[in-house]
């Protein structure tokens, strides 16, 4: 199943990119950017890409590990990823705190504003979660 | 256009600030902590009363469930992510963070 | 690539008390290297982050007044402030820093002061907007 668009209801040919500028946990942000993906997506359309900036950057490390009860914020966007979903850490916002690829969550990728741009200048519309 | 705000209006004027700037026509969500403009009989009720004459106003359910809030200003729809994800297909999104 | 996409960038923070205007810049500037048609937007505390003589020295952190004279050079010509915003934090004209100069006059450009509903009409006619 092609979880990125095609053979799925919805309107055909949106693209939508998603940017979430706060971490994991202190704001709501990421949970709203998780929840309007997975709506999205159940909706057909195409995620051309989600990108993490300023404290957005924590969201995907694999060094939390929050309580049994709790949702794994990285591991659900790194569910997201494996979908096929183009998920970019900024690379600026990252290395200033202390993120690198090695404490990232598989399906993740670190790159460059050019990313930001890219999706900004491709996607049909940009949503932007944070504070 | 679709305008999301997600702050307060009691701490902040995100709210005030979005109706400024927006034409008759737009459309307006409310997320997160925004969700608390919606509620009926406060003093920032006259904000979202105000906004319905030119707009329709959106309030997401699951931010009004997760803060108990039933009691909205009479013409606010509620809406689910669903629902948000129509409302981006057909418009241009601003969020006022 | 037929005509280019029009992106808006909307500045609401003040500037200093958190990163938002500082990284913000940093993507008017890696985005004007791009194929796009750039308009930046301050209001609300954002017309703040215009004021000339910001000194971040004492506060050990590096300011951005400089990268903003230097908008015009890296093509960002196009940058705004609600003019009400402006008036409810006791900004005019005068106190506005400089975002490059005038080729052929040498004058200083500064942000042109403009009214909300003509920020509403332009934010209307773009492909994104970015809020930072």
């Amino acid at each position: 199943m092609d979880w990125n668009g095609r053979g799925r209801t919805g309107v055909q040919g949106m693209k939508l990119a998603v940017v979430v500028y706060e971490g994991p946990y202190n704001h709501e942000a990421s949970d709203s950017a998780y929840n309007f993906v997975q709506a999205a997506l159940a909706k057909g359309h195409e995620i051309r890409g989600i990108f993490f900036y300023h404290d957005g950057v924590y969201n995907v490390t694999k060094l939390m590990e929050p309580p049994q009860d709790d949702r794994h914020i990285a591991n659900r966007w790194s569910e997201i990823g494996a979908k096929g979903v183009d998920i970019v850490v900024c690379i600026a916002a990252a290395k200033r705190r202390g993120i690198k690829d090695e404490v990232l969550v598989s399906n993740v990728r670190i790159s460059g504003l050019g990313q930001l741009t890219m999706m900004a200048i491709e996607a049909d519309r940009v949503v932007t979660f944070g504070d | 256009m679709l305008h999301t705000v997600n702050k307060s209006p009691f701490m902040n004027q995100s709210l005030e600030s979005c109706l400024r700037f927006t034409q008759s026509g737009d459309a307006i969500l409310l997320i997160e902590d925004g969700v608390y403009g919606a509620a009926a009989g406060t003093g920032k009720s006259a904000l979202v009363e105000e906004a319905l004459k030119n707009h329709q106003v959106y309030v997401l359910s699951a931010d009004l469930k997760a803060r108990a809030l039933t009691n909205l200003i009479e013409g606010v729809k509620v809406t689910d992510y669903a629902g948000f994800v129509d409302l981006v297909e057909q418009n241009l999104v601003h969020a006022w963070l | 690539m037929s005509e280019k996409k029009k992106i808006m960038f909307t500045v609401r923070k003040p500037p200093h008390g958190t990163i938002y205007v500082y990284e913000g810049l940093e993507v008017k500037l890696i985005m004007a290297a791009y194929d796009a048609d750039i308009s930046v937007v301050f209001m609300d505390d954002g017309v703040l982050a215009l004021k000339a003589g910001q000194n971040t020295k004492e506060l050990g952190i590096k300011g951005f007044e400089a990268t903003y004279g230097a908008l015009v050079d890296y093509e960002i010509s196009q940058v705004y402030a609600d003019r009400q915003s402006m008036e409810e934090r006791g900004m005019t004209e005068d106190d506005l820093l400089v975002i490059g100069e005038d080729e052929d006059t040498e004058e200083p450009i500064r942000p042109q002061v403009i009214d909300s509903s003509e920020i509403a009409a332009m934010m209307a006619e773009q492909h994104n907007i970015l809020p930072f």
